[in-house]
């Protein structure tokens, strides 16, 4: 196994860093996941998208060595959990899900820490500059807002000079503009070589960052390529979407809508129509005849590119995120 | 990076979130200075409770036993030696003694406001006895000996307790906020090796250790005037062993609580029955003699005798052979299971 890894940064891509086959976490009744497989090439970023719940978490602990799977295996940098901890652990770096570090402590006092426990790696400087929190080097970490907690976060995840960086849902909870400077400093690691591996319930943060997915919900993959072939899995060239006003409904029912030429799917949420659509000119047009004929008014009509959660929605029935 | 350079970072990282964290400063620091002054001066929070007198046996003591008869309130006890009866005065087990003499020698600690109340019940009862109108005159002999007052007793009880606090509530909460905050979990991803984190809530323990004792007993010496007979090596090997068992027990009661309720009630459970019971502010001699076997295995009551044994007597530590043995027993047992238990996750 170790006769594919180099430690000189000359990997190619088609070596493997992370794999996973037929994962699989109990607790008591409930299976968290239930049979999970993938493999990371190096240099590339997985993405595993899903809603809360759906065994993201439980996953990405298993492959850091947090938790020990019921059943499966996983090789990381050609090494297992089981016979050489140690060494895998000097090789990655981990952004958990919500690390609150001590509030007292110096952003500069938790990098020190942090970096005195591996073997080798960056200079402090150089990671305060990475994650651009060098002004607020000695700033309290209760000062810090949330974006730059997230950075310290993951600077201190980036000290050893992973090989690997694994990312459990890194922007949540952070507004948009936190959330680019994070997707930043994320992307400078791929372009320097480095193999990424995210959870997230944000479609943008995953079209954006990884190129390959998993999409799981509970505890299973439901759809897995790069973000552009899944979206293509919907055959769809757009997605239509409208209203009808109270009471209307019965006059423009699911079987009318779906009838209409270039009309592949058609999914009602509270009063709200969902239209998987091609040739989108024609159906907005056949559609407002239809409307016109049956004495409906249509509101708030939107069309928008499919996108990932429209997938995730047309296959689950459900969305990423709840709100 | 070496080990060395790991554990020094871990420990320099608690000393510092501990310091920069001023309620904590204060609990550790200012508050047993507080307590020790206020117990010191102005111990007077006597109830009513029945006054204990020591009789030394001889000629009279009989007449003095049947005069006390009268109150139900004076629990006289007849010991064979003046020592043995004065060793307990000292130690605030009995509140005054009595040698039968013409007339009768009243020994007491006038710091102590049991002392007053025992003067007015023996003359009472002695005046009851003779049928007099007038009090009966009484040898009064106030020790004012350094070391023999109760706050020479006190304050070594003070410096244990001191120990037990600090180090149950300084790693028994830090392990628990660590946890708490996930940092645990959060560690346990990094090479960091395990026994590097326990090593340094232990070092951390023991650098703050340094200053309350240097603090502690500045204190008692100018302000208290309390005596420091033993040697300073004796005194420094209690105060360590006492000091990491304490941390263990904070390792111990941190062991697998989740929440800092949860560490805060057993910490607790395990403290508050050794404030009382392990001759803090009241000798465990006031309890039945046939529980002192059991107080005596308690770890406070090691600690707090060995201290006292050094500090006020001037004993050397290898005469506190079986209080060092109680005491490296809880510490070795208390961090095996802590280690044994311990919930990384």
């Amino acid at each position: 196994m170790s006769s594919i890894m180099t430690t000189d940064g000359t990997a190619t891509r088609n070596e493997i860093a992370v794999s996973a086959r037929g994962l699989v976490k109990r607790y008591g009744d409930l299976t968290a996941v239930d049979g999970i497989d993938f493999e990371v090439p190096r240099g590339t970023c997985l993405g595993v998208l899903g809603p809360n719940g759906a065994g993201k978490t439980t996953t990405i602990e298993m492959l850091e060595g947090l938790k020990r799977p019921d059943a499966g295996e996983i090789v990381v940098l050609g090494r297992s959990w089981h016979d050489d901890p140690r060494e895998i652990q000097e090789r990655i770096g981990v952004q958990l899900q919500e690390t609150d570090f001590q509030d007292r402590l110096t952003v500069f006092e938790l990098l020190r820490l942090f970096r005195s426990f591996y073997r080798d790696g960056r200079d402090l400087e150089d990671v305060l500059t990475t994650i651009g929190l060098t002004e607020k080097r000695s700033a309290q970490v209760k000062t810090l807002s949330g974006g730059q907690r997230q950075r310290l976060s993951i600077g201190c995840a980036l000290l050893n000079k992973p090989e690997i960086l694994f990312l459990d849902e890194p922007t949540t909870g952070l507004d948009p503009q936190a959330r680019r400077r994070v997707w930043e400093v994320i992307e400078a690691f791929k372009a320097d070589g480095g193999t990424a591996l995210l959870t997230t319930h944000y479609m943008e943060e995953a079209e954006r960052l990884a190129d390959d997915l998993l999409i799981v919900d509970h505890g299973r993959v439901i759809a897995r390529g790069s973000p552009a072939s899944i979206i293509a899995t919907l055959e769809a060239e757009s997605v239509v979407q409208f209203s009808i006003p109270d009471g209307a409904s019965h006059a423009l029912t699911e079987d009318d809508l779906a009838a209409l030429d270039g009309v592949q799917n058609v999914r009602r949420e509270g009063t709200s129509t969902v239209l998987s659509v091609v040739q989108t000119q024609r159906v907005i047009a056949s559609l407002f005849d239809l409307a016109e004929i049956r004495g409906v008014a249509l509101d708030d009509l939107r069309t928008h590119r499919p996108t990932l959660e429209d997938v995730f929605v047309s296959m689950t029935g459900k969305h990423l995120r709840d709100e | 990076m070496s080990r060395a350079h790991e554990i020094r970072e871990l420990t320099r990282v608690r000393i510092l979130a501990f310091l920069r964290e001023p309620e904590a400063v204060f609990w550790v620091f200012c508050f047993p200075l507080v307590l020790a002054a206020a117990l010191g001066f102005a111990f007077r929070s006597g109830g009513v409770e029945p006054t204990k007198i020591a009789v030394v046996d001889g000629a009279g003591a009989e007449a003095l036993l049947q005069a006390f008869e009268v109150d139900p309130d004076l629990d006289v006890e007849v010991y064979g030696t003046r020592t043995e009866a004065f060793t307990l005065l000292r130690k605030a087990a009995v509140d005054a003694m009595l040698e039968p003499a013409s007339p009768p020698e009243f020994v007491f600690d006038p710091t102590r406001t049991e002392s007053a109340t025992a003067r007015l019940r023996v003359q009472r009862a002695l005046r009851l006895a003779e049928a007099g109108d007038a009090d009966p005159a009484l040898d009064e002999e106030p020790i004012t000996e350094r070391g023999s007052r109760y706050v020479d007793f006190l304050f070594p009880g003070l410096i244990g307790m001191n120990l037990m606090g600090t180090g149950m509530w300084g790693v028994g909460f830090a392990i628990a906020d660590v946890r708490r905050r996930k940092l645990l979990k959060r560690l346990l991803v990094t090479p960091m090796r395990r026994s590097s984190f326990f090593l340094s809530f232990m070092l951390s323990r023991l650098v703050f250790l340094s200053l309350e004792l240097a603090i502690l007993t500045v204190f008692g010496a100018w302000v208290l005037g309390v005596p420091f007979r033993g040697d300073v090596a004796s005194f420094l090997a209690i105060s360590v062993v006492g000091a990491l068992l304490f941390a263990s027990f904070g390792v111990l009661v941190a062991a697998r609580a989740r929440t800092l309720e949860a560490v805060s009630g057993l910490m607790n459970l395990v403290m508050l029955p050794m404030w009382l019971a392990s001759g803090v502010f009241f000798s465990y001699e006031r309890f039945p003699e046939a529980l002192h076997p059991v107080l005596k295995l308690l770890p406070l009551t090691a600690l707090n005798d060995a201290l006292r044994a050094v500090m006020i007597d001037g004993a050397s530590l290898f005469a506190q052979g079986s209080e060092m043995a109680i005491m490296v027993f809880w510490c070795v047992a208390s961090f095996g299971v802590a280690l044994k238990v311990f919930r990384w996750e």
